[in-house]
């Protein structure tokens, strides 16, 4: 296997993030390029890459590029989804410190394509350096001419606006995100109409995650074969795999589709000295957790679904034997309870009767009848919620009882917790 | 305090956008940097400048958690108790800073100087666990680390964030960047944090690039300065 550095491939330079930074490694080279093609040609090239998005659906971007109605004559809009507060996932927000142009190249070419003159980037609140640099970015973009009027003397305009959300998970759901953009509690809307023809202010709207648009350059740049050498068969291309948990050494690697957790932990040093690992995350929280049975999956959409989880944005959460299964389930339940936009009532009711059921359970007073009454609930909101956040709540839950059930019975001495919660952190070792 | 300049700025904010109300978020943040919450002038003000009533601008304000009832302390702490952050050490973090502080959730010390939460994933998961200052980073913490930082906050010097500006704001100084007014600091600090750039050194190490670009080149590769210098 080989790493493939793109995206994070300048983030070694102090000024990595600046606009003379980015331009000393061909920066802004794709937006010349793909200015002098035919937006449509753009829309092939993308198809024909096999680009998926990046922020956890997969969804083929170039066909969702195709779906945009043309010579409608409304006007169009591109949003780039920088929200990133799926639990575990933290590959957008580092690349977006490290290297915002690349993001800002990529929705200026991605605009041109769908023939949008009005980007919004909307990046989650609770992150000022990001929002710092994403500023700057823009503005020394324009400066630059490779945004604003007539960019390099194409005769294209395109206006771009940082937006800053203000503290809602569910605003990463992109029709959520929407209502929220246009000034609105974010909540998800009912599909069809699909935003690529009802989209923001009711008009063609694509929407894609901040690595899928910083995908783009390299694509124009490399060409669709180029993209399509790295990969899997059905999952194309470079991505940001992030490591994090009780592991020697977390962070972001750069690879293609396809990499297993096993390969990464080989070469990244492995679990931390004499511990194993014992569930973990492929995508997030809301993909089903996995066991060490499932190290030698390839990570891409085909074989991650497959193996009963899903790819997810590649959040790859590793839990070792010191950590107590009911105890994690539990609080990514409260989360989940917590950010419930209360639209439906399996999920707003759901995700507060399992809180209580896996607080009983980890205090040690469960019964066998409350996990059948939890998989029950779970049952209930599958595929009953109003959107995918509900779906994405039942998957600790059902996955962790499937792999560790005799833990949660552990759990029913009346004595609460069999783990040492100190076990677990990383100054475990160390006095505190 | 809300002036006329917080008007004219709330203006300003809504000129960005082709739908006015598209500026309730920002204008939202602008009113908590200047009174430090959502006050009820700063409701008013949203609603008389967006043709919108009361009952609407607070609907919306109280949907989003960074939208405050009660002013925020001048440093705002957040511990990350999201799953991976708790078991790695936050849990014990933030119990550190609740008896340190004799604070609970969503409260102020009396001083006015620091006010604690516990927050939700930053994407932050492999610097855990995460603290987060005026929503400004503090990587890799300890119980040990985080009542330092907190003490640095009460006595007004802060130590600076791990990655983010070289010195730490202040909570309404912060809220003047979500709001869309640059403070001009975006070229403090460092580009990435070390766990960023295990991958990248791994790949270096190893002598792993991505497959070069038709033309030859390596992606990412800086430019040779000649052919930089053709191009201009
Ligand atoms: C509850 C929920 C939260 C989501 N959060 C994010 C997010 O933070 N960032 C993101 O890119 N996509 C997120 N998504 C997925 C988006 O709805 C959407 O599929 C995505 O932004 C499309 O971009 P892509 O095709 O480039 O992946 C979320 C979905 C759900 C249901
Ligand atoms: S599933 Fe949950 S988050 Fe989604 S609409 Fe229903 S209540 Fe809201
Ligand atoms: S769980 Fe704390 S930053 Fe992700």
């Amino acid at each position: 296997m080989t790493f493939t550095p793109v995206l994070s491939a300048g983030w070694g330079d102090s000024d990595s993030f600046t606009l003379d930074g980015y331009t000393r490694r061909g920066g802004y080279d794709a937006l010349t390029k793909a200015l002098a093609m035919d937006p449509d040609a753009l829309i092939s090239l993308v198809k024909e890459s096999g680009l998926r998005g990046r922020g956890g659906a997969g969804f083929p971007t170039g066909m969702k590029w195709g779906f945009i109605p043309q010579g409608d004559g409304k006007p169009h809009y591109l949003v780039v989804n920088a929200d990133e507060s799926e639990p575990g996932t933290c590959k957008d927000i580092p690349l977006m410190l490290a290297n915002p142009h690349v993001l800002v190249e990529g929705v200026a070419i991605s605009s041109y394509a769908i023939r949008a003159n009005h980007a919004f980037i909307y990046v989650r609140g609770e992150v000022t350096h990001v929002v710092r640099r994403l500023q700057q970015a823009v503005a020394d973009a324009y400066d630059a001419g490779h945004l604003g009027k007539n960019i390099a003397g194409s005769g294209y305009d395109l206006d771009v606006v940082v937006h800053a959300g203000a503290g809602a998970y569910i605003c990463g759901e992109e029709t959520a995100l929407l209502d929220s953009l246009e000034g609105y509690r974010g909540q998800p809307r009912l599909r069809p109409p699909f935003p690529a023809t009802h989209g923001l202010y009711g008009a063609p709207t694509v929407i894609n995650n901040v690595e899928s648009i910083a995908s783009v350059p390299a694509i124009v740049l490399g060409g669709a074969e180029w993209f399509a050498s790295m990969g899997t068969e059905k999952s194309k291309g470079f991505t940001l795999y992030s490591l994090s948990g009780h592991v020697r050494n977390p962070g972001q690697f750069e690879g293609p589709l396809g990499l297993t957790l096993r390969q990464l932990l080989d070469l990244s040093g492995g679990m931390r000295e004499g511990r194993t690992l014992k569930f973990w995350t492929p995508g997030g929280s809301s993909t089903p957790i996995l066991t060490d049975a499932h190290l030698d999956v390839p990570l891409d959409y085909e074989a991650v679904g497959a193996a009963g989880s899903m790819l997810g944005t590649k959040a790859l959460q590793c839990f070792d034997d010191t950590t107590c299964v009911v105890r994690a389930v539990l609080r990514w339940t409260e989360f989940y309870a917590h950010e419930s936009c209360g639209k439906c009532t399996p999920c707003r009711e759901g995700t507060y009767w399992m809180v209580q059921i896996l607080a009983r359970l980890e205090a040690g007073d469960g019964t066998e009848e409350d996990l059948a009454t939890l998989l029950d609930t779970c049952d209930n909101i599958l595929g009953r919620a109003f959107c995918a956040l509900g779906d994405g709540a039942t998957s600790p839950i059902t996955s962790a009882i499937q792999y560790f059930r005799d833990e949660f019975v552990q759990h029913m001495t009346g004595k609460g917790c069999p783990f040492d919660p100190v076990a677990s952190t990383v100054f475990a070792a160390a006095s505190s | 305090m809300l002036t006329d300049k917080t008007r004219e700025e709330a203006r300003q904010i809504i000129a960005r956008y082709p739908k006015a109300r598209s500026a309730l978020l920002p204008m939202l943040h602008l009113v908590q940097s200047e009174d430090g919450y959502v006050s009820p002038e700063g409701i008013t003000l949203c609603a008389e400048e967006l043709g919108l009533t009361k009952a609407e601008v607070g609907a919306v304000a109280t949907f989003y958690t960074m939208y405050r009832r009660k002013p925020a302390g001048t440093y705002h702490v957040g511990v990350c108790t999201n799953t991976l952050c708790a078991v790695l050490g936050g849990d014990a973090i933030l119990d550190s800073l609740k008896d340190h502080l004799g604070i609970g959730h969503n409260e102020t010390t009396d001083d006015g100087t620091v006010s604690l939460e516990h927050i939700e994933c930053n994407a932050a998961c492999d610097f855990a666990p995460v603290v987060m200052v005026n929503w400004e980073f503090y990587d890799n913490q300890t119980p040990t680390s985080a009542r330092e930082l907190v003490d640095g906050c009460r006595a007004g010097n802060p130590p600076a964030p791990t990655r983010g500006a070289s010195s730490l704001c202040t909570f309404k100084q912060m809220e003047r960047v979500l709001a869309g007014f640059p403070d001009g600091r975006a070229n403090e600090g460092v580009q990435a944090g070390p766990p960023s750039l295990v991958g990248l050194k791994l790949a270096q190490q190893r002598g792993d690039t991505a497959p070069a670009y038709p033309d030859g080149t390596t992606p990412g590769a800086e430019k040779p300065k000649q052919q930089e210098a053709d191009a201009q």
